[in-house]
C-alpha cells in the first residue's frame, strides 16, 4: 500500500512541464494587461514609463478613424442576439433528439461538420449567398420598376441576418453537444412522475425539466456569447458594411502602435470573464435554490 | 423511419411524438440548411462561374480552377503559387499538429493521472481552458512585446551578452506563426484527450502494473490506445482550424506569409468571388480527405 501512498518519479517533471505550460497560456496575456497601464510617454514594449490609464483615455477618444464605441455596441448586440438564439434553438433541439427523430443521424452529421469546416468556407458561402439574395432582390425591383425603392436599396448583409447566421454556425454545435451531454445524465423519472399527475407536456417541461437543466442551459447562453463576442473568421465574409468589435481589433494591429490597443485587449477580455463571472453566480444561485427546494 | 414503434407503448399515449420531435428541431435545422448547407452549395455552383470587375456572370465554365492551376504542370518552373502556398499550409498544419499533440497529450495525462485530489483536478484543468474565452486577436498580440525586436526577449539576452544584435526572426516569421497557433489551440487537444483519458478504467492500469509492464511500456500499450478518441477529434480540430486560417497567419505573419485562407480573403476583397469559391472548394476537398483518413481510425459518432 505504501507504493500507491508516495508519488511515482515521472510526478515532478510532469509538474513542471505543467506549471510551464501555464506560464505560457498566461504569460503573454498578463504582460498586455500590464502595459495597457503604461504611462503617456510609455510604447509597445517594457520598461513601464510610469503607471497610468492615459492609453485607456485615448481608447475612448477614439483610434484614428474607427468608432470603438460603436463596435462595442455592436459587438454587444450581436452577441445577445445570438446567446438568445443559441439557447432557444439548441434546448428545443436537444428535446427533440430525445425522442424518435427521423434524420436526426443526418442532422447531427451536419452539425458536426460545421464545427469543422473551415470557418472561412462558411464565411464566403453565406457572403456569397447574401450576394445573390441582393442580385435577385435588384433584379425584382428593376422588373417591378421601383426605381426609387433600388436606388435606396443597400445590401442584405448585416449584423442580424448574414453575421448572425454565421455565428450560430459556430455556437449551435457547441449549444447541441452541452445539451447531449445534459440528456445523457438526466433522470426521466422526474418527468414521467409530472405525467403521471396529469401535467400537460408543457407544464412538464415548464416545472419539471426547466428547472432541473437550468445550470446547463445558463452554460449555452454563456457559451454563445463569448463565442459571438470574439469570432473573427466566420463573419470575416459575412459582415457587410460595418464590422465588429473582433474585426476592428484585427484591423488595428497593423495601424496603431500605441498602448492603446493594448487598452483594448485588456477591455474586451475583462468583458469576457464579466460574462463568465455573472454565468457562474447564476448557475451558483440556480443550484443553490434547487437544494433549497429540495430540503 | 418510424415504422419500428415499440408496440408495448399505446400509439395514444404519445401522440405526434416523432412530428412534434420535429417542429422541435425544425427552427435549428433551418440555420444549418440556410447558412451551412445551402452556402456550400453555392461555393460549389458559383466557382463554375464567370466574373468581371464588378459582377458575377452565371455560367459553366472551368476557368477559375484552370487559372489557379496554372503553371503547376511545368516542373522546370518549381513549385506553382498555389502548390507553394498549400505546401506551407501543409506545413505548418503538420507543426502545430505535432506540437499540441505532444503538448496536450503530456497536459492531459498529467492532470487524469498524476493529479489525485477530484478537486485540484477540476480545478488545473478550468485553468487550462480560460484563456480560451479571450479574443484570439489579443492573445496573438499579446506576443508582440515579448517577441519584438525590442521585446523582452530580446531585451534580456542583449542584456545577458549573450548576443549582440536583437534576434529578427522572433516575429512575423514561421517561427511567431507557429507559436502562436500552439498558444491558441493547445487547448483543443487537451480537452478531447482529457476526457478520453478520464474514461479509462483505472483497474486496467494496475492489470499492466501486475503483469510486470513498466511505466512506459503501459504509457504505449494501454493508456495510448485508449486516448485514440480523443487523439483523432483533438488532431480533426487543429487542422482543420490551421487549413483555413488567415487570421493568425496574417497578423503573426506580418502579412507577409501566404496561406489558403489568405488567398480566399484577398480574391474576395477583390470581388473575384468565382475564383475564391474554387479555392474554397480545393481547400474543402483537400481537408476532407485529412478528416476522411483520420476516421478511418475511430468512429466518432460511437464514442460521443
Amino acid at each position: 500500500m505504501k507504493v500507491r501512498e508516495s508519488r511515482p518519479a515521472s510526478f515532478w517533471p510532469l509538474a513542471i512541464f505543467f506549471a510551464l505550460f501555464v506560464l505560457f497560456m498566461y504569460g503573454p496575456m498578463f504582460v498586455i494587461f500590464i502595459l495597457s497601464f503604461q504611462g503617456p510617454e510609455g510604447g509597445l514594449t517594457f520598461p513601464m514609463r510610469g503607471v497610468s490609464l492615459h492609453w485607456f483615455s485615448k481608447l475612448a477618444e477614439g483610434l484614428g478613424v474607427v468608432d470603438i464605441g460603436a463596435a462595442l455596441w455592436r459587438s454587444l448586440g450581436l452577441g445577445l442576439a445570438v446567446m438568445l438564439c443559441t439557447v432557444v434553438l439548441s434546448v428545443l433541439a436537444g428535446l427533440a433528439f430525445r425522442k424518435r427523430l427521423a434524420g436526426g443521424n443526418t442532422l447531427f452529421f451536419i452539425v458536426v461538420a460545421s464545427l469543422i469546416m473551415p470557418s472561412i468556407i462558411v464565411s464566403l458561402g453565406i457572403g456569397l449567398e447574401f450576394r445573390l439574395i441582393d442580385n435577385g432582390i435588384k433584379a425584382v425591383l428593376e422588373w417591378l420598376g421601383m426605381e426609387s425603392a433600388l436606388e435606396g436599396y443597400g445590401t442584405s448583409l448585416g449584423l442580424f441576418t448574414s453575421a448572425l447566421g454565421a455565428h450560430l454556425t459556430w455556437t449551435l454545435p457547441f449549444g447541441l453537444l452541452i445539451m447531449f451531454a445534459v440528456f445523457n445524465r438526466f433522470n426521466p423519472a422526474y418527468e414521467e412522475a409530472a405525467r403521471d399527475l396529469g401535467a400537460t407536456p408543457w407544464q412538464g417541461f415548464a416545472h419539471v425539466v426547466l428547472p432541473l437543466i437550468a445550470p446547463s442551459v445558463v452554460g449555452i447562453g454563456m457559451f454563445g456569447f463569448t463565442l459571438s463576442w470574439d469570432e473573427i473568421a466566420r463573419t470575416s465574409q459575412a459582415i457587410g458594411d460595418v464590422n465588429t468589435l473582433p474585426l476592428e481589433l484585427q484591423g488595428l494591429t497593423s495601424t496603431v502602435t500605441t498602448p492603446s490597443i493594448y487598452a483594448l485587449g485588456t477591455l474586451t477580455t475583462v468583458v469576457s470573464f464579466v460574462v463568465m463571472g455573472i454565468t457562474l453566480a447564476l448557475v451558483w444561485a440556480l443550484g443553490r435554490r434547487r437544494k433549497g427546494r429540495a430540503g | 423511419m418510424s415504422t419500428t414503434t415499440t408496440p408495448s407503448l399505446p400509439a395514444a399515449a404519445v401522440p405526434g411524438r416523432s412530428i412534434a420531435a420535429w417542429w422541435q428541431a425544425a427552427p435549428f435545422t433551418l440555420v444549418f440548411a440556410l447558412f451551412f448547407l445551402v452556402p456550400l452549395a453555392l461555393i460549389v455552383m458559383v466557382s463554375f462561374w464567370d466574373f468581371n470587375e464588378y459582377e458575377l456572370l452565371p455560367g459553366f465554365t472551368f476557368k477559375n480552377y484552370v487559372s489557379i492551376f496554372a503553371g503547376c504542370g511545368d516542373a522546370s518552373e518549381g513549385l506553382c503559387v498555389t502548390l507553394k502556398t498549400y505546401y506551407s499550409t501543409l506545413k505548418f498544419s503538420f507543426l502545430v499538429w505535432l506540437i499540441t499533440l505532444v503538448i496536450g497529450f503530456t497536459v492531459a495525462y498529467f492532470l487524469a493521472f498524476h493529479v489525485r485530489s477530484p478537486g485540484m483536478q477540476t480545478l488545473l484543468f478550468v485553468l487550462c481552458t480560460i484563456p480560451f474565452w479571450t479574443s484570439n486577436v489579443i492573445r496573438m498580440i499579446s506576443w508582440v512585446p515579448l517577441l519584438g525586436r525590442n521585446g523582452l526577449v530580446n531585451q534580456t539576452l542583449v542584456g545577458m551578452n549573450l548576443i549582440e544584435t536583437p534576434i529578427e526572426w522572433l516575429l512575423f516569421s514561421d517561427f511567431s506563426v507557429v507559436l502562436a497557433f500552439v498558444h491558441l489551440y493547445t487547448m483543443f487537444m487537451i480537452v478531447p484527450i482529457f476526457n478520453s483519458m478520464m474514461r479509462i478504467d483505472r483497474s486496467l492500469i494496475e492489470a499492466a502494473s501486475d503483469s510486470g509492464a513498466s511505466g512506459w511500456q503501459t504509457l504505449w500499450n494501454v493508456i495510448v490506445p485508449l486516448s485514440r478518441t480523443g487523439i483523432i477529434i483533438g488532431s480533426i480540430f487543429v487542422i482543420t482550424i490551421v487549413m483555413g486560417d488567415f487570421v493568425t497567419i496574417g497578423v503573426m505573419g506580418g502579412q507577409q506569409i501566404a496561406s489558403i485562407g489568405k488567398i480566399i480573403q484577398v480574391q474576395t476583397s477583390y470581388l473575384q468571388f468565382p475564383l475564391a469559391a474554387a479555392n474554397a472548394v480545393i481547400l474543402l476537398a483537400v481537408v476532407l480527405m485529412i478528416i476522411w483518413g483520420l476516421t478511418r481510425l475511430v468512429d466518432i459518432r460511437k464514442e460521443l
